[in-house]
């Protein structure tokens, strides 16, 4: 495939590995444990598995898997919101597939449609715009799920449901913010993370200017990063090069799609359609400030959380899961009780392991070479 | 019949009924005993004993949506998917029955179109369809129109091939390109608005098998490729001959569109259907000759080694990825497409 074989190549990517090598061989000096580079994303984390990266790298260096899938991060509670709006008769529930299996307290939203909720899989929010048009005499719902990535998408979808006058469509917001998570993270005493690969996608959109402060403020470097092999090789080794060099800097590896003030128009749609909420759940991580958001009072009327009463009921993660820890990178999947027992991709107990970009679930399927799932 | 639409009484077993079948059905299935219309299908033992000496059976239901798509329609895939399950047991397939169960409602063009695919398929095949029956439910009891087909084959004497035989040094081998099943199903669905011209796999391959057989007697086992797609059945044989498997990425046979379509969609082409692939395991000294056979056939031109079975890691698949890092490939979890067949 043109424009992808080349971020594939063999030959780059042992040299790559070699150079990864060479600079843990010299950093190996009085060094008594590996350094831990946390790639943020649910993609990078995807790919490094899919691609078997973990076992080319130097025991010296070790990917750690952060917070930054979307749907491993919905609270439970949440979960229990969509399936209540989903089972009403009139509405029809729309959403992205991997959000289908995430468990509930009582179902996920596979097993409500199994049930008899009219529930949709669509590969955008302007599909379910489509099907509000189409279906005059229901509520559409639309799960919005995601990152800065997949904010701009929905921002613009409400925005055209105003324009167009269409009544019958909602958003249930669920969208989350890359940048206070960050912090939360940071602000953790004992983080045992040297250096960050940044996410991709929602660089794109936010651009590079707003990761400043993990360097200024926390010292570590971050190197936002493509989601090919090699470009997970090569910001890898620019990270390591810049703790050899006693550095702490953000660079751009992905310049090639990433502008480092991000995208403009879509910028304007999410900061017209969006604001913070005072906190938001995450699961395995607790309530972190600032890092959800709500839709704004000029479209509120598409607030599905205003539009039906939902139950809005927090409810724990399972006491026996160690979902908080494995997304902090303080625990590896297998350090937990249930992993491969009593959670599997079948019958998840934690979200980490529903999605596949979630590392229990990548661990599981993919059985990382050091921690081969039993 | 005059009528455009399939309606209750054309089930109610009166005359609309027979109309139905005779005009729809047994014009177009020859071997289906017009001379003598019994409730079963009859035949000669000794006949049968001439080809082999035991018997293949198998059943298998289609619910695919949409009915028709490129490279295929429902029809067909009930005919390749029945002759393609006893032709990897090794089976000589003999004849088909097929119960259909049609919504009110259907257009009788519609039903007319599948029949005819199924007829001409199963003539390309050398099969008889040789039985069947015709239910028509209520609208909403069932979407449009799905099939049953049941097959008996003979196996030849002599050949003994399974899913528990798989030897460590063996190799595993496909007779193509992986994937355009699933891809084309996914994509004629037409909610992805992706322009492409995948058309799907389905093919009759008992052709294709017998040069396999005839050119690799040492064959441990095949398999067609179908829901789960290749990783599926590399782990079953993984699992059932207590053997590892090593596959080699980038030996793995597949379009660039198909590629590209997993790409955009984060779609595994290793999970994606296939209805005219074969995964086949051959001692290593046969490879060439198994190789050589498949792809001197139309169906096999792209055939490739895409691996070896090992004796680490037992029930275990270990693929090695394309610059040299290595997974594990598991058993598809859940669905990652609905109704493909």
């Amino acid at each position: 495939m043109r424009f992808v074989d080349e971020f594939r190549d063999p030959a780059l990517a042992s040299a790559l590995v070699k150079e990864i090598g060479a600079i843990a061989a010299r950093l190996e000096r009085g060094r008594d444990r590996p350094f831990a580079i946390m790639e943020v994303c649910g993609g990078h984390t995807h790919a490094i598995f899919r691609y078997g990266l973990e076992g080319l790298l130097p025991d010296l260096v070790e990917f750690v898997h952060g917070p930054g899938c979307p749907v491993c991060v919905l609270p439970m509670g949440r979960v229990d919101d969509c399936v209540a709006i989903a089972e009403r008769p009139e509405v029809i529930f729309t959403t992205f597939g991997d959000a289908m299996r995430v468990p509930g307290s009582k179902k996920s939203l596979l097993q409500a449609k199994a049930d008899g909720a009219d529930v949709r899989m669509v590969y955008s929010p302007l599909d379910a715009l489509t099907l509000a048009k189409r279906n005059p005499g229901r509520e559409v719902v639309f799960f919005g799920l995601g990152f800065e990535t997949t904010m701009p998408s929905t921002a613009l979808t409400v925005q055209r449901a105003l324009r167009e006058g269409v009544t019958n469509f909602s958003l249930f917001c669920n969208h989350i913010t890359i940048i206070p998570t960050l912090r939360a993270l940071l602000e953790q005493p004992d983080l045992g993370i040297d250096g960050f690969i940044g996410p991709g996608h929602v660089s794109m959109v936010i651009g590079t200017a707003p990761y400043r402060f993990i360097a200024e403020e926390f010292g570590r470097p971050l190197v936002v990063s493509g989601f090919e092999p090699i470009d997970l090789l090569q910001s890898l080794l620019m990270v390591l090069r810049q703790i050899e060099a006693g550095d702490a800097r953000i660079e751009n590896q992905y310049a090639r799609v990433v502008p480092e003030h991000g995208n403009p128009a879509a910028l304007r749609a999410v900061q017209e359609v969006y604001e913070p909420r005072e906190t938001f759940e995450w699961r395995g991580l607790g309530s972190i400030a600032g890092s959800g958001v709500r839709l704004t009072a000029p479209y509120a009327a598409f607030d599905a959380e205003k539009r039906f009463s939902v139950p809005d009921v927090k409810v724990a993660d399972p006491a026996q899961c160690r979902c908080g820890e494995v997304l902090t990178g303080a625990a590896k999947p297998w350090a937990c009780p249930e992993f491969g027992k009593g959670c599997t991709p079948e019958t998840p107990l934690g979200a980490l392991m529903v999605s596949s970009e979630g590392s229990c679930a990548a661990y599981y399927q993919y059985g990382g070479i050091r921690g081969e799932a039993a | 019949m005059t009528q455009k639409i399939v309606t209750l009484a054309h089930g109610g077993g009166g005359s609309a009924m027979r109309d139905l079948i005779d005009d729809v059905f047994l014009s177009a299935f020859s071997g289906a005993g017009r001379a003598a219309p019994e409730d079963q299908a009859r035949f000669d033992l000794a006949a049968l004993m001439a080809r082999g000496d035991r018997l293949a059976f198998t059943t298998d239901g289609f619910v695919v949506d949409p009915l028709f798509f490129p490279g295929g329609d429902i029809g067909k895939l009930a005919v390749c998917g029945t002759v393609n399950d006893l032709a990897v047991g090794g089976a000589t397939p003999v004849a088909l029955s097929c119960a259909i169960i049609i919504e009110e409602g259907l257009e009788v063009d519609t039903l007319r179109r599948v029949v005819h695919s199924m007829a001409e398929t199963a003539h390309a095949a050398g099969v008889d369809i040789a039985t069947g029956d015709t239910k028509v439910v209520a609208r909403g009891a069932c979407d449009k129109l799905f099939i049953t087909t049941t097959g008996i084959g003979v196996i030849r004497a002599g050949l003994d091939v399974g899913v528990t035989k798989a030897r460590p040094g063996d190799r595993v081998i496909v007779n193509g390109l992986l994937g355009d099943h699933g891809a084309a199903i996914l994509n004629a669905r037409g909610d992805l608005a992706l322009d492409t011209a995948i058309a799907s796999d389905c093919a009759p391959l008992n052709g294709l098998i017998d040069t396999l057989i005839a050119a690799a007697p040492g064959l441990r086992m095949m398999r067609d490729a179908t829901r789960g797609g290749i990783a599926a059945v590399v782990n079953e044989l993984a699992e059932a001959s207590r053997v590892g498997v090593r596959l080699d990425e980038l030996s793995l046979p597949m379009r660039p569109e198909v590629m590209g379509f997993c790409e955009i969609l984060g779609l595994d082409p290793l999970y994606l259907a296939n209805e005219g692939k074969i995964l086949a395991v051959v001692p290593a000294g046969e490879t060439e000759a198994a190789l050589a056979a498949l792809r001197a056939h139309p169906l096999g031109r792209e055939a490739a080694v895409i691996g070896e079975v090992t004796a680490e890691r037992p029930g275990r698949v270990v693929m090695r990825t394309r610059f040299g890092g290595e997974r594990i490939v598991d058993m598809l979890v859940g669905d990652q497409l609905p109704r493909i067949c």
